[in-house]
């Protein structure tokens, strides 16, 4: 299970610090899935960065029991001079799994074709998080950290992702980042909502939604 | 319980949970050696001619200073061979100014590999150091066997003492390096203001010059620079006491431990600030 205990992020701005996370707390036990609902710029994407261990709180624990994968984000993961198939082996090497069977996986679900021998920065968002997908599915985790990145996919990388990650994966546990309710009710068992630094948490998906509904007409 | 629940710096951390301090050592030895392999992709390429412009460069630099030396000729030079001169110097002139400025720029192409918990900056740091020392070291031999096969130039009279040389002025490059890499992150003009200090640190380091052919207060003041008191050991341990070589090698010591511990801080304040924020 994760346990996010009493966690605090701030980040220096211009004339101070600014609280993105304000003594946050959060449990995700093995198999859940849970929705994080906020607005751009609420602290989702620092809750997800914290919870994948990819930078520190400044109060508060992160117990993390299980694999957790990195956070599945448009933006990182892979070095961008790098071609796809240098970054899969990179990320092999790093978690000290064997490469070579991996990449005709890698290959067919990223659907890549030769751009997996091209350099990342040329790729696409949706070539980008299809690469990620397929890579972090080569490493089989316990829980996904899912950061928008399922928005930019085409109908047809949706469904696999559907298939493989909600599906096959289906005892996994996911903590899903987005501001679209329709994805989270689809695919959450309860939701929780970041409003001014705060997490907010509900039972049930739609109470989640209405909540966020409710505070997002305001600011 | 798995051990991470309380750990306030999860970067360095082990990607799974349970892992003892050996498995965490292992994973951090892989994580660099992962980082070399790609450091290795985009410093040399794919190709193999960015890998010999590792032995070209040094060549160009020797024949020029032979060139010079040869025309200028200096009493110093009587029983010491130019070319063993010009290798000894650039060689360990690489080992810690091509370290420090290639470690201005090494968090930034590489930021997004820090979304694995496992890198750390420290890391993307170590990988360049290795790659760096490595092509330093890999020249430094390469050249000597070189200039030695055609008669150019003799083998170290102590090769010991030269080891002992080449690694100090290593270990300072690493701790310039830290310090030089962490500055550069914070700040970004330091890499301007870089880049003319590490020219005249070049000029002063003893490269292209016997020190002993300087004035006594000269001589003083460039034993300050800790380089000029390794390379002047690392060409003792070269020739043999032919003329008088300048060094403080306990000085040395200090200013690299100092270094070393300044870039260690340095850069886990990076750490602690996020690098990707």
């Amino acid at each position: 299970m994760i346990i996010v205990q009493n966690v605090t992020k701030r980040y220096p701005v211009r004339g101070g610090l600014r609280t993105v996370l304000n003594d946050v707390n959060l449990r995700v036990d093995p198999g859940e899935k849970v929705g994080i609902l906020g607005r751009n710029g609420s602290g989702k994407s620092t809750l997800i960065r914290l919870i994948g261990g990819v930078e520190a709180p400044d109060a508060g624990t992160i117990h993390r029991g299980m694999r957790v994968s990195w956070p599945l984000a448009l933006s990182g993961a892979f070095q961008p001079a790098l071609t796809g198939l240098d970054n899969l082996r990179f990320i092999c090497r790093i978690y000290g799994i064997p490469i070579e069977d991996k990449i005709p996986r890698v290959q067919e679900f990223s659907e890549l074709g030769r751009y997996l021998y091209e350099p990342c920065k040329n790729y696409s968002s949706g070539m980008r998080s299809r690469l990620a997908f397929a890579v972090s599915m080569a490493v089989d985790f316990d829980c996904y950290l899912i950061d928008e990145i399922t928005a930019v996919g085409d109908d047809r990388f949706r469904e696999r992702c559907q298939k493989e990650l909600f599906e096959k994966r289906a005892d996994r546990s996911f903590i899903i980042v987005s501001h679209s309710p329709s994805y989270i009710r689809q695919r959450c068992d309860r939701t929780a909502v970041l409003l001014k630094g705060q997490l907010h948490h509900f039972s049930t998906v739609e109470e989640g939604l209405s909540f966020y509904r409710e505070h997002s007409a305001q600011v | 319980m798995p051990q991470s629940a309380t750990n306030p710096m999860p970067q360095g951390a082990a990607p799974w949970p349970g892992a003892s301090l050996l498995e965490s050592l292992r994973i951090q030895l892989r994580v660099i050696g992962a980082l070399l392999m790609r450091e290795i992709l985009t410093r040399y390429g794919r190709h193999n001619i960015g890998f010999l412009w590792l032995f070209v460069q040094p060549m160009i630099f020797v024949l020029m200073i032979t060139l010079v030396w040869t025309t200028v000729r200096l009493r110093h030079f009587d029983h010491m061979s130019i070319v063993a001169f010009a290798v000894t110097g650039y060689s360990s002139l690489m080992l810690w100014r091509n370290t420090a400025s290639r470690c201005m720029n090494a968090v930034n192409p590489n930021k997004s590999l820090l979304y694995h918990r496992q890198v750390t900056v420290l890391d993307l740091f170590f990988a360049r150091i290795i790659l760096e020392v490595t092509a330093a070291t890999m020249a430094f031999v390469f050249l000597v066997l070189i200039f030695w096969l055609v008669s150019a130039m003799p083998l170290p009279s102590d090769p010991l003492q030269v080891f002992v040389g080449w690694g100090m002025l290593a270990w300072f490059g690493l701790g310039l390096a830290l310090v030089v890499g962490a500055a550069a992150h914070r700040f970004p003009t330091f890499e301007k203001v870089w880049r003319p200090v590490s020219f005249v640190l070049f000029l002063c380091s003893g490269v292209m010059f016997p020190v002993d052919s300087l004035p006594p207060r000269a001589i003083e003041i460039l034993l300050w620079l800790p380089m000029v008191s390794g390379l002047e050991y690392l060409r003792e341990g070269y020739f043999g006491p032919v003329i008088t070589f300048h060094y403080d090698m306990l000085y040395m010591t200090g200013a690299n431990l100092v270094l070393t511990i300044a870039g260690l801080l340095a850069v886990r304040s990076i750490t602690r600030h996020g690098a990707l924020a």
